[in-house]
């Protein structure tokens, strides 16, 4: 069996506003190194709320979650802050850019929190991103004044800057129209291709189909595997 | 690196929301500036006010009062030691105001390190003679040379030359309001009579003008030479003996310890002029009061600038957290927005205040009560300065830190999953 990225053992979640509710019940599964998941289900059936559990952004669950070999339960919040910004590239379904920076800037920042490389390797690193989703020539421009399908891009850009061991995506294509769906669907494809891990949250059979691997969830729960 | 990083996001949010920054800002301004300019103002009339009483008063005084001896013969006789002592009415010796051993005690004070200088006077009540009526007053006979060096006696003579008291013999500096009443010019010959009945012919010289209008009403200055022959007295008359020391916050004690070893009456300017202190303390608290009105006022502007900023940028907040940045990160990001704001507008504060201060310092102030002020007069203290930045900075954080925190506690996953 080759390395697991997240293993989650029994993960459990309750939401208690207004009345207690079960929303994950015992959810268990893997994903290994160079695997391109999706995460299927109808609306409401809890995969955004896993998909944050699994992203160490919400850290109120039940169950045992291993992520690139470690168990996170114990870690501090400035701990998961820094593998969130190492080693997890998130792609929301809003673009979720800072508009005050430049596209540029925008997919830097990452690379700048980690300092493990100078700025002008990261501003190098960022443009050859950029190149990659061929939006370099909008490098310049400030985040606001692009269209959807390009702030998409630009957040997949900012995902990959650190070079992460996953990308997560909640919906990443669900607010863009499908020719534009399917520029992104096949930016994730490449990158696969090329050895990245994926887990990417949908409701788009299609997509899903297209995935090596989909994980169906239902009222909570995992269906099939 | 890390803190670069911070600094540069903040200013970049900063340049974003550029007029409500500048607002914020201006209302740190304008409270630096009040602060700087009312305190270079307020202390510096203080100041002036206090130097008025204070630069011409010595810190010790020594002086004789005028009353019968406490060890009388009677009670120093062993014999009557158990009787009752029914002898009332006891009448001083004729010695007045001298001070005994005057010269001496003068020598031995300019020997003692604590003392900066020592000038004797000798006081001489006598009566103006104006026409048909007398006024009462008095001529202060001054050692020149030292009543200069520690009173700057030339001050308060706009008119004449203080050296002519040495120079011409029976010469007079009348008190300005004095000279007003009868009538008289620099080189008039005026009479005075003493209260014994002594009368001389003194030459004007000048004319003495304090500001205080009860003193320069009654009071001429002459030699001390030129007094003690007014008087009739020997050249070791003298009747009070001003000192000046180094170190001020003696007084009191030095007092005590001189009236106990010279044998005379001693008072410190502590004493004699309490009341000045209560006034400059009064001023200050009030300029204090406003100035820090108008910063909580300006801290409040910061207060709500900031608010407003992190309410509207909750999805930015909660992509740095997503993105990797610690809540310590986004807490110093809009702590630095809150001192980039402080600083900036504190220092314009500054500069403006300064230029307030100019300003009203060639302001023209004329009053007849003071013959030398020209002008309002300012402090251009520095310390006032360094206060005015800190406080601004305290001001500022104190105003950021409180927003700053609310954005750090920001859950990411609350506001991605709002929409
Ligand atoms: N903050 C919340 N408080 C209470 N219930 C919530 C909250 N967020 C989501 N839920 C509920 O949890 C369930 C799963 O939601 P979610 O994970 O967003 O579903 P999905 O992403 O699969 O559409 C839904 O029934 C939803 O109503
Ligand atoms: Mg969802």
């Amino acid at each position: 069996m080759s390395e697991q990225i997240i293993e989650a053992k029994n993960i459990s979640k309750y939401f208690h506003d207004p009345v207690k509710v079960k929303v994950l019940k015992e959810v268990s599964f893997s994903i290994n190194k160079g695997e391109f998941v999706s995460i299927t289900g109808k609306s409401g059936c809890g995969k955004s709320t896993l998909l944050y559990i699994l992203s160490t952004m919400d850290t109120d669950y039940e169950g045992d979650l291993y992520f690139d070999g470690e168990l996170l339960r114990d870690k501090k919040r400035d701990q998961l802050a820094h593998i969130r910004n190492k080693k997890i590239g998130f792609v929301f379904q809003f673009h979720y850019l800072l508009p005050e920076f430049s596209v540029l800037k925008n997919v830097m920042l990452p690379g700048l929190k980690l300092a493990e490389l100078s700025a002008q390797e990261v501003e190098h690193n960022a443009m050859e991103k950029l190149r990659i989703l061929g939006i370099d020539d909008q490098a310049k421009k400030l985040a606001n004044q692009l269209s959807g399908g390009q702030k998409q891009r630009v957040a997949i850009a900012r995902s990959l800057i650190n070079n992460p061991l996953i990308i997560m995506g909640d919906e990443p294509t669900g607010n863009l129209d499908s020719k534009n769906g399917l520029i992104v669907f096949d930016i994730f494809k490449e990158l696969a291709a090329m050895g990245q891990s994926l887990l990417i949250v949908t409701h788009d059979q299609d997509f899903a189909d297209k995935t090596d691997r989909i994980i169906e969830m239902d009222d909570g729960k995992v269906i099939k595997q | 690196m890390a803190s670069r990083l911070i600094l540069s996001i903040s200013k970049t949010l900063l340049m974003a929301r550029l007029k409500q920054s500048i607002v914020a800002a201006a209302g740190v301004t304008f409270g630096i500036t009040m602060f700087i300019t009312l305190m270079g103002f307020m202390t510096g009339l203080n100041s002036m006010l206090d130097g008025l009483i204070l630069n011409r008063t010595p810190h010790i005084r020594l002086y004789n009062e005028v009353k019968a001896s406490e060890d009388q013969p009677i009670s120093l006789s062993p014999e009557y030691k158990d009787h009752i002592n029914n002898i009332r009415s006891i009448k001083p010796r004729d010695d007045g105001k001298e001070i005994y051993n005057g010269p001496a005690i003068v020598a031995a004070l300019r020997n003692d390190p604590r003392v900066f200088g020592v000038a004797a006077k000798v006081v001489a009540p006598v009566f103006y003679n104006v026409g048909a009526t007398d006024i009462t007053g008095s001529v202060n006979g001054i050692d020149v040379t030292n009543e200069e060096a520690l009173f700057a006696f030339s001050t308060y003579v706009p008119e004449g030359d203080i050296t002519d008291l040495t120079n011409i013999n029976n010469s007079v500096i009348l008190g300005k309001g004095l000279a007003d009443k009868m009538l008289a010019e620099i080189g008039d010959i005026v009479p005075i009579t003493t209260a014994r009945g002594q009368q001389m012919n003194l030459k004007v010289v000048g004319f003495y003008q304090s500001g205080l209008a009860d003193v320069d009403n009654i009071t001429s200055f002459a030699s001390i030479g030129t007094t003690q022959k007014l008087l009739g007295k020997t050249d070791s008359y003298l009747t009070d003996i001003q000192v000046k020391l180094h170190d001020l916050n003696l007084a009191p004690a030095l007092a005590k310890e001189f009236e106990a070893k010279f044998g005379t009456e001693a008072v410190d300017i502590q004493t004699a002029n309490s009341q000045f202190d209560t006034g400059t303390q009064i001023r200050n608290i009030i300029t204090y009061s406003v100035s820090i009105v108008l910063l909580v006022v300006a801290g409040f502007g910061i207060y709500n600038i900031l608010n407003m900023m992190i309410y509207e940028k909750m999805d930015s907040i909660a992509i740095l957290k997503a993105t990797g940045f610690s809540g310590n990160d986004v807490r110093n990001i809009f702590i630095n927005l809150s001192l980039i704001i402080g600083i900036s507008g504190g220092l314009l504060g500054l500069g403006l205040g300064f230029v307030f201060q100019i300003i009203i310092d060639h302001l023209p102030f004329e009053t007849s009560a003071l013959p030398t002020i020209k002008t309002f007069p300012v402090n251009y203290d520095f310390k006032y300065y360094l206060v005015g930045i800190v406080f601004a900075l305290v001001t500022t954080f104190l105003a950021g830190w409180f927003p700053a925190r609310k954005a750090s506690k920001i859950d990411p996953v609350e506001i991605i999953r709002g929409k």
